[in-house]
């Protein structure tokens, strides 16, 4: 793995009201990384990646990319950086068939793809995330796990330096999750960076390099996933003192 | 562009040629009747290339079309007819530019209802405008125009909406907006400007709406601001935009049609309740074709092949439903 710092998350906070749902969370991905982002439910995990992508605006702190100052870009700049993201329920675009869905992602995104090339990326992509031959149907005639994919396959297709997972294995049933890991993994393979949500600790474990615990809003942990499960806090935040 | 297109080219065109020739046949009923259609055409397309995909009801219609009226009347006996235009263009696109920085940023209702009152600020104000300091509430306009050469530039701005609508369809602008029109969010994590998307659009929309008021100006000779800004105008593209289905480009034209000559029967039999049976019309629509007629054929359309593709390849997809 290369050592070259990717993105850079320092002191970020965001407050709602009188809530602070991240809490001074700071840490650094490397490019090539796959980091996995854990914690319990409520712990801020999805309100660090709206911070990361845009979709907030951070109370303090910083988001950096390569030297880049994200941090209070609208959420179009922000993509346009190379930070690609699928969202925790499912969202893709009803109206447009599978194959143009997934073109969105590179037509818009850093690259600026022209509408032909995205459909040869779009169709190449369906293929690998296996849905090769579906190209022209509508989500709803998908089902869920379908569904997913097309969201990666949108959110690849844009070619992105950092590609944000909320939870994209959460829901599917054992041999989804063995695709959808061997997906993940493939991605590493090709040198993605990664970070990604994920409450599956079958694929926490032969996923990350590196696992971030959040809990209650606040930096828990850091380390090898092997490490951080190992954690008494860690354990404890999940389990209660009982287990720790 | 391949075969299929070229073929609806031409034969748009075929068809704007053969329209063209109704002045020469009839001057009385048909073509007043032909202005009407052609001008709630060229406004109810312009309205959907707006409001189709991105589902953003605009009651606005009126600003830009008394806005355009507007223009006739300050400069229609001065300056040549062709620049007159162009300045009708010119004030709608900025209208719509002004209003669309303050209001795209609302959503649903709050975007219905500032359009609403934008229309109608425009009107009391031009109205004060004239009583305080023009002289008087209407005025007179003396452009030399006939019927048949404002029937003929509707046509063509007719012509020039639908070639705008298909370019901005094959164009990454169009698909930006149906982006925006399914999510916004993912629009915007997709790397769209969504609001510079929605502000272009409105503001091509409504310089076309305008240009249709300047247009229709002289038909009137006599404008005041309760014509040139009646808000029923917004009403009626909305309805027509509806019932035709604002998601395809040649929706409106589905509506327009059918709307135009039921308004002509209503308000022919029954001119003490056209109201009445307008907004009872309105409410049938509503609820029998949500997605409006073109909705209508396309559910039907795509029922069809359904069937077919299911019929063709159903052992595959029942292992596949079992999976």
């Amino acid at each position: 793995m290369s050592n070259h710092l990717l993105l850079s998350i320092a002191g970020l906070t965001k407050v709602f009201g009188g809530l602070v749902a991240v809490n001074q969370i700071s840490f650094d991905i490397q490019a090539g990384e796959v980091v996995g982002l854990l914690g319990p439910n409520g712990s801020g995990k999805t309100t660090l990646m709206n911070l990361i992508s845009g979709a907030l605006r951070p109370t303090q702190g910083s988001v950096t990319l390569e030297g880049r100052r994200l941090t209070g870009l609208p959420p179009h700049r922000i993509a346009a950086t190379g930070v690609a993201r699928t969202f925790q329920l499912v969202r893709v675009l009803p109206s447009l068939s599978a194959l143009e869905n997934v073109m969105v992602g590179a037509v818009f995104g850093p690259d600026q793809v022209s509408p032909g090339a995205a459909r040869t990326v779009a169709r190449s992509l369906l293929e690998r995330v296996g849905l090769g031959g579906r190209e022209h149907l509508h989500p709803a005639e998908m089902t869920y796990i379908d569904q997913k994919r097309i969201e990666l396959a949108r959110a690849l297709a844009a070619d992105p330096r950092i590609l944000l997972l909320d939870e994209w294995l959460a829901g599917l049933n054992p041999t989804e999750l063995q695709t959808g890991i061997e997906l993940i993994r493939s991605l590493q393979a090709e040198g993605r960076t990664v970070l990604m949500v994920e409450h599956v600790m079958d694929a926490i474990r032969s996923l990350c390099d590196r696992c971030v615990v959040m809990s209650a809003g606040s930096k828990l942990a850091e380390g090898t996933p092997a490490e951080v499960l190992a954690n008494p806090d860690v354990i404890r935040a999940y389990l209660g003192d009982d287990h720790a | 562009m391949n075969t299929r297109e070229i073929l609806i080219m031409a034969a748009s065109g075929l068809l704007l040629a053969g329209l063209a020739c109704l002045p020469l046949a009839d001057e009385g009923f048909w073509l007043t009747l032909g202005i009407s259609l052609a001008g709630y055409v060229a406004m109810s397309t312009a309205w959907a290339l707006f409001s189709g995909p991105t589902s953003y009801v605009s009651l606005a219609t009126a600003a830009f079309f008394g806005t355009g009226a507007y223009v006739v009347v300050n400069l229609g006996e001065t300056a040549p007819w062709p620049a007159v235009l162009v300045v009708a263009a010119v004030c709608g696109a900025l209208l719509a530019l002004l209003a669309g920085m303050a209001t795209l940023r609302l959503s649903g209702v709050h975007f219905v209802i500032f359009t609403f009152g934008l229309a109608e600020l425009i009107r009391q104000l031009v109205t004060w405008y004239q009583t305080n300091i023009g002289g008087a509430v209407g005025q007179y306009v003396f452009v030399d125009i006939s019927s048949a050469q404002i029937y003929w530039q509707l046509l063509a701005l007719c012509g020039l909406v639908f070639l705008a609508g298909w370019a901005i369809n094959r164009s990454r602008l169009g698909l930006a907006l149906r982006v925006i029109g399914d999510d916004e969010t993912v629009a915007a994590h997709s790397g769209i400007n969504t609001a510079r998307v929605k502000l272009l659009l409105f503001c091509i929309s409504g310089a076309f709406i305008a240009v249709v008021g300047a247009v229709l100006a002289p038909r009137w000779t006599y404008i005041e601001p309760s014509i040139a800004f009646n808000s029923m105008i917004s009403f009626q593209v909305v309805i027509m935009a509806l019932l035709g289905g604002s998601r395809r480009l040649w929706g409106p034209l589905v509506g327009v049609i059918p709307f135009t000559v039921l308004y002509e029967l209503i308000s022919g039999h029954f001119p003490n309740h056209t109201h009445l049976l307008l907004g009872t019309a309105f409410l049938l629509i509503v609820y029998f074709l949500p997605q409006g007629v073109a909705g209508r054929i396309e559910q039907l359309r795509l029922r069809r092949t359904h069937r077919e593709t299911h019929a063709a390849r159903s052992p595959a997809t029942l292992g596949e439903t079992a999976r």
